[in-house]
């Protein structure tokens, strides 16, 4: 018995060599299949940052129109003084994602709001001008935002993102 | 496998069984394996799932040869399918509506092993590979479903990947990994076509293990207890050879109706708009067949516990043999789960209904009471209802009922023409 009992608990150089071929083997398999997973990431071209130039002289007061920028729909809005006041008259603590509306436009530019038009649930494309706080709403899963693109109610947990952006003139915007 | 004593007469077939043993493997699995004598229709629903696996998996094949995945021409090819293709037509409606009956058989086939206990000790490993069967059938049919790039292709594919940003820290990395870019574009479509077309061989592998395991421990029965002689089986050709091919063409004439006269029933007339990024159609909805999990989604009003909820109502599945605690499997000796069983059947329909509703009013209250029955009862109902209920004597064996036991001593069992 006892012999056996030291032939079991003993390390020998056979186990040794057991758990080094055991982990070159683990990190030759991590190497092959990194490339294999990297691979399916945005390859160069998606990632070369593109940038959309917008004219927003033809954007009627009241408008939303939709861009298109990295694939991704881009709302801007040309806010009415109603809309701009009901965004601005809001209480921060009641909303599910604080955030003030001069933080989301840039300065001076209250009437412009450029946010990207992807639903912060699953990704649909809210409707413009609809729901209970007249911004957006969202069809598939009924998600309410408010005129400054902030999540009020639904499933949604955050607000609609804004793209970066400036103006290159008045009346001019170059997203990316 | 099951193997037999089985010996090819034909010299050739001889010459191989020598070296490759697949004929007695064939005959000990297909012809003198032996099956229960209880055996109702409810489970002829393997062979014929089996069916739909090689239905999909040729038509596909077919299909591919004429398909092209790029987000410019991926929809034209399809109605280049359908309009130019001989046949094509017929090949795209029996594929489509060929994954409506595979899900179907599966269903049935999944309340069949609730209804009987089959997931029950010792056919514990048989019921988790039937699980995984079932997750990758949903998961071949989502990518199948995104091939056509109509807009409900595009948006189902958008709202599902979207699923994984709901994972805190990573979810945004594992989406854009999972997209190939930004958003849901031509990399997301070319991987998904890639993904599909391996999938189905993926099934196939994961089904050869559980009919592995199906025959090392034995199909379960009605009555659910084990069988103990010779006389409560018979051997697998004839009987359920024929049983199962009669319910098989019986299945095939309801397949066959939806494929000739209401090819499109169960589709969406939007995914006949070609898809548009920029426009969400005003009410998406998946497939029926995901619908009660898309009720289970949308009941629950924050995004990561809505995503959680809907993967553990799969993942639940898996736990069952555990979850359950009584001894005995059929429904037909437990009268309180007997009860049980048909509530679950009914909340998964009322949830499948409200899947296909608006997420509004009283829909999403009523979903909310369904999703928490769902889960009530495999993790409260199905413990606790062990310890309470008492079940009815079960039969002494399986072949006492059907013969009595005067029919059981003079061995009618004895009439199965070849035994092994």
């Amino acid at each position: 018995m006892a012999t056996s009992k030291t032939v079991t608990t003993e390390h020998t150089r056979r186990d040794f060599l057991y758990i080094a071929t055991a982990s070159v083997g683990a990190v030759g398999a991590a190497a092959v299949v990194w490339p294999l997973i990297n691979s399916m990431n945005p390859d160069a071209s998606v990632l070369a940052l593109s940038s959309t130039e917008v004219d927003l002289a033809p954007v009627a007061e009241g408008q939303i129109i939709t861009v298109k920028w990295q694939g991704k729909p881009v709302f801007i809005s040309h806010r009415t003084k109603k809309e701009i006041e009901s965004a601005q008259n809001v209480k921060l603590s009641e909303l599910p994602d604080p955030q003030a509306d001069s933080d989301r436009v840039k300065k001076g530019k209250d009437e412009w709001l450029v946010v990207i038009g992807i639903c912060t649930h699953l990704g649909c494309v809210p409707l413009g001008h609809e729901g209970e706080y007249n911004g957006w709403f969202c069809p598939c899963h009924g998600s309410v935002y408010d005129t400054s693109g902030r999540i009020r109610k639904g499933p949604a947990p955050l607000n609609l993102a804004v793209p970066p952006y400036e103006f290159t003139s008045d009346k001019a915007i170059k997203i990316g | 496998m099951s193997h037999s004593d089985f010996q090819p007469k034909n010299p050739a077939l001889q010459w191989i069984e020598r070296r490759l043993p697949i004929f007695s493997m064939m005959h000990g699995s297909f012809i003198s394996y032996p099956v229960p004598r209880n055996l109702n229709y409810w489970w002829t629903f393997g062979g014929i799932l089996a069916f739909m696996l090689v239905v999909q998996i040729i038509t596909g094949i077919v299909l591919v040869m004429h398909y092209t995945p790029t987000t410019a021409e991926a929809f034209d090819s399809v109605e280049k399918i359908m309009r130019d293709v001989n046949f094509g037509w017929l090949l795209r409606y029996i594929h489509a509506n060929g994954a409506s009956m595979f899900f179907l058989a599966v269903y049935i086939h999944i309340f069949r092993g609730l209804y009987y206990g089959s997931y029950k000790e010792p056919r514990e490993v048989l019921w988790i590979l039937g699980v995984i069967i079932f997750v990758l059938m949903m998961a071949a049919a989502f990518m199948g479903y995104v091939l056509p790039w109509g807009q409900m292709s595009f948006w189902a594919a958008t709202v599902i990947t979207n699923l994984f940003t709901a994972i805190p820290g990573v979810g945004k990395a594992i989406t854009q990994l999972l997209w190939g870019g930004y958003s849901v574009d031509q990399p997301t479509l070319q991987r998904f076509f890639a993904l599909h077309y391996l999938l189905p061989f993926m099934i196939a592998g994961v089904v050869g293990l559980h009919i592995w395991a199906l025959h090392h421990v034995g199909q379960g029965n009605p009555a659910g207890i084990d069988v103990k002689s010779d006389r409560d089986t018979m051997p697998f050709t004839p009987y359920a050879t024929v049983k199962d091919n009669f319910a098989l063409i019986c299945f095939m004439v309801v397949f066959a109706w939806f494929v000739f006269y209401i090819p499109n029933y169960l589709g969406h007339p939007d995914n006949y708009i070609p898809a548009n990024p920029l426009q969400t159609p005003p009410h998406i909805v998946p497939e029926w067949y995901f619908l009660p999990f898309y009720a289970i989604l949308r009941a629950i009003p924050n995004k990561l516990m809505g995503v959680v909820a809907l993967f553990s109502a799969i993942l639940v599945l898996a736990f069952l043999p555990w979850l359950d605690t009584s001894k005995v499997r059929s429904a037909r000796f437990r009268p309180l789960y007997k009860q049980f069983f048909w509530v679950l059947v009914a909340v998964c329909i009322g949830l499948g209904y409200l899947g296909a509703k608006p997420a509004e009013g009283a829909y999403v209250i009523i979903a909310r009471i369904l999703t928490a029955y769902y889960f009530l009862h495999f993790l409260v109902i199905l413990p606790v209802l062990g310890y309470f209920e008492t079940p009815k004597p079960l039969p002494k064996s399986i072949s006492e009922p059907v013969l009595g036991k005067s029919g059981a001593a003079s061995g009618i069992g004895a009439r199965a023409p070849e035994k092994n």
